[in-house]
């Protein structure tokens, strides 16, 4: 059984805003390494990019393509909520940041298969 | 009080640097949907901001918003999730504020000069 706050949109959705948050920035050096490969010329990139041919790395990627659209939704309904006040108790502003994050998701799936 | 001196000024630096971040994220999904299309290769990638300046700028103001950005996140998770002093969740924003920005333009810096330029 879910304890009372956690049936709570809004707590998800600082759940996910936080582990997404966190999950993006500990990718962010590993991403920094792989493109800093093309000061050994574009063979050692290819190299590596060989490898994110395979069906798991192309999953993890469409993973964080949509943590990264869906830490963007997050913050901007933060933004919102901060700055222009919308009610707090809205629902609506998490399930289209969700949304759009998802559908940002498929996009990149769709154009990578 | 300095304490929350110190916490205002880095919930400004958060929005400011989150303001940024919302263009630049923007522009890299468009980016990485639309480069994805047909395979991607490092020519690809070279091709496309090797001696760039637009992209080279672009880049730079996404390496320096997310420096300030991340590690600023990331300490409000140790301050708030972990036993870690103060002084030391300091030090780890610091020192992981100074990796983005290193291995950041590294990446920039090889990009944009990749292909002899």
């Amino acid at each position: 059984m879910f304890r009372g706050h956690r049936q709570h949109a809004h707590y998800w959705a600082f759940a996910l805003h936080r582990i997404a948050g966190l999950l993006l920035a500990l990718f962010l050096p590993a991403h920094f390494y792989v493109l800093a490969l093309s000061i050994e010329g574009a063979a050692a990139m290819d190299g590596f990019i060989r490898w994110t041919d395979a069906p798991l790395v192309k999953l993890a990627e469409t993973v964080l393509v949509i943590l990264l659209a869906a830490h963007l939704t997050g913050g901007l309904r933060l933004m919102a909520l901060e700055f222009i006040g919308t009610r707090e108790s809205s629902k609506a502003a998490v399930a289209i940041g969700t949304g759009i994050a998802l559908a940002v998701g498929l996009m990149f799936l769709l154009n990578v298969t | 009080m300095p304490g929350a001196a110190v916490e205002a000024k880095l919930w400004i630096w958060q929005r400011l640097s989150a303001a940024v971040l919302g263009i630049c994220v923007i522009v890299h999904l468009a980016v990485i949907v639309y480069a994805v299309q047909g395979g991607l290769t490092a020519d690809e990638i070279i091709n496309r901001v090797s001696g760039n300046l637009a992209w080279f700028a672009f880049y730079s103001v996404f390496v320096i918003a997310v420096a300030i950005h991340a590690p600023i996140g990331v300490r409000a998770i140790l301050n708030e999730m972990t036993p870690l002093r103060p002084g030391a969740v300091h030090a780890v924003m610091a020192t992981f504020c100074l990796i983005i920005l290193a291995m950041g333009f590294r990446a920039i810096i090889g990009l944009y000069t990749a292909g002899g330029v």
